[in-house]
């Protein structure tokens, strides 16, 4: 059993900065897709999308928040930090000493960042993970943003977008991490119990109990090209369980050829897509009714 | 918790004991629990869109004169019956299963016991293809605000989104040597320091016991096993817990449904610890 968890220490890079290796003069990027030199700035101008093979590079949370309206945005619960509740017991590096590192090479708290802000002039609440932060994996600090997000959505009346790219549940905060996966999910009904939207955008890479709870549920879900999506990761798939994987394995466009997204979205398209869907879902005519009076009725018998 | 529990601590086991003994192949599985517990049992098959897994069961029963739904994940007690249960690891149709019953526990307002008893959700190619994020991510969902009372009592181990995905509950009780984790101590070895033999010290750090669970407020209540663990004398651990899971259901039958579900989510709503500037 234990050969079926090993794994090579180069395996996992949550580290340095968002993708693009850079090349010694500053000016120019590489990318890690089609091996192109491109120029900087024409890559910044492209949404950090590669000009010459389409490649779609890792993006910081900050910088996804180009993806609203200009000045629209306006960061919410940056003032909850983390702190060490197991106090982990670590052979190498303490759980302390991994959150001051991502701190200072992210300038984030934690991995999410979230706010209000606007898309195409509609209102909605936004939260973005930092795959750069310890993997972007779901800890307290995040399944609490996440939950006041919605709440605060659900009290606003408006649509929640979560952009998500995660590892899966925080290690070091053991179970507690585990269940912000369902303490995330009960926030959310109430975001479902107002009629209010949650669109998921899930960008490279996403995996395990982010995969495995909120985003999966949301009433759309959009990735980007190419994005990594799974449960389980593809070295524990083809060394633990000895399957062999095809090409485009657990890609954006396997998951929506399987039925498990509702459509891949280039970036430079994604404001317009969310734009519309907004626009779509607060042009109803009726109020949503979710709980009807005999329903109420049934609740009041008593269990058998 | 009560004296038992305190007495047995003097036995000073460590946490990879305990995961060894809640991975015992003669512990009782679920199947035990409910010929042992419960009279009438149907067992109900299928999720109705792709198949039959062995690595959940459910069904209806009557536990304490009273129709349940008991849903539970299932391992083997050999090989044989463990390749038929894939060692307890369900499908994304094993909890597609799960949720249909619970549906149906709602629609009959029948309370729902889940015994939960897996290593991890499975992780294969084909599991992948049909979604296995999806299948735990709408468990989790439809638990969260069915309007039936949920138990989930932990009778062995309870590894990670896999066990998740049966345990959002009203109550969650665990054995006393049951474990809870984030992740199977040898994966969590393997994530933080590149060696799963490690796992032993995952286990202690992770703090995956009943114990260290009850303390940090995420269960409700800790269930004595017999001396030994649970595969000593199974009858003995079975009565135990019966008699605890038996307790909570009148408790949590006699709260309104409103109430109840509000309660749920406050339960789940303040775990997480963290600082504010």
């Amino acid at each position: 059993m234990k050969e079926f968890f090993r794994r090579r220490k180069t395996s996992f890079t949550t580290g340095g900065q968002p993708e693009g290796n850079p090349v010694p003069d500053d000016m120019w990027v590489k990318c890690n897709a089609c091996r192109e030199l491109v120029y900087k700035k024409e890559l910044t101008d492209n949404l950090k999308v590669c000009p010459k093979c389409g490649h779609h590079m890792r993006m910081s949370a900050r910088e996804w928040i180009d993806l609203l309206d200009g000045g629209s945005f306006s960061e919410m619960d940056a003032h909850l930090l983390p702190t060490d509740p197991l106090g982990f017991v670590s052979l190498g590096e303490s759980y302390a000493e991994k959150l001051v590192k991502s701190q200072q090479r992210t300038g984030m708290p934690d991995a999410l960042l979230s706010g209000v802000g606007m898309i195409c002039g509609g209102r909605l609440a936004l939260t973005v993970g930092d795959f750069a932060f310890m993997g972007s994996s779901m800890g307290s600090v995040y399944g609490e943003k996440l939950s006041r997000a919605a709440e605060r959505a659900a009290d606003m009346g408006i649509p929640l977008l979560t952009i998500n790219t995660s590892g899966g549940a925080r290690q070091q905060e053991g179970v507690i991490a585990l269940m912000q996966m369902a303490k995330v999910t009960m926030a959310l009904t109430r975001l479902a119990d107002v009629g209010q939207p949650h669109i998921a955008l899930m960008i490279d890479p996403c995996y395990g109990g982010v995969t495995a709870s909120y985003p999966s549920v949301a009433d759309v879900i959009i990735a980007e090209p190419g994005a990594n999506i799974g449960f389980a990761g593809k070295r524990l798939i083809e060394q633990i369980m000895r399957q062999k994987l095809p090409a485009g394995f657990q890609t954006a466009e396997f998951m929506l050829e399987h039925g498990m997204i509702d459509m891949v979205v280039e970036r430079n398209q994604l404001r317009d897509t969310i734009g519309r869907l907004i626009r779509l879902y607060g042009a109803r005519r009726r109020p949503v009714t979710r709980r009807d009076p005999v329903e109420e009725l049934i609740g009041a018998i008593p269990y058998m | 918790m009560d004296e038992t529990t305190k007495l047995t601590e003097a036995q000073e086991l460590t946490p990879w004991d305990r995961v060894q003994m809640a991975r015992h192949p003669l512990r009782p599985h679920t199947l035990d629990y409910i010929a042992a517990l419960c009279e009438d049992f149907v067992e109900l098959h299928g999720d109705r869109r792709f198949g039959d897994d062995a690595a959940i069961v459910g069904g209806l029963a009557t536990f304490a004169e009273r129709t349940v739904m008991v849903i539970g994940h299932q391992k083997g007690s050999d090989t044989r019956e463990n390749m038929k249960r894939n060692f307890g690891m369900s499908h994304p149709e094993g909890y597609r299963k799960a949720q249909r019953l619970m549906r149906q526990a709602e629609k009959f307002g029948i309370s729902v016991i889940c015994f939960v008893d897996t290593p991890a959700a499975d992780p294969k190619k084909e599991s992948e293809e049909r979604g296995q994020g999806n299948a735990i991510a709408e468990s989790i969902l439809v638990m969260t605000n069915l309007r039936v009372p949920i138990i989930a009592a932990v009778i062995g181990e309870g590894g990670s989104g896999g066990a998740l995905a049966l345990s959002v509950a009203d109550r969650i009780l665990m054995q006393e040597n049951a474990i809870f984790s984030v992740a199977p101590p040898e994966a969590a070895a393997s994530i933080l320091w590149h060696d799963s033999a490690k796992a032993p010290d995952a286990a202690r750090a992770l703090k995956l016991t009943a114990r260290d669970l009850y303390e940090l407020h995420i269960i409700d209540d800790v269930v004595p096993e017999p001396g030994g663990g649970a595969h000593q004398s199974p009858q003995e651990a079975i009565t135990a817990l019966g008699t605890r899971i038996r307790a909570h259901l009148d408790t949590i039958s006699q709260i309104e449904i409103a109430t109840l579900l509000n309660q749920r989510y406050q339960k789940y709503r303040v775990i997480g610890q963290y600082a504010e500037a």
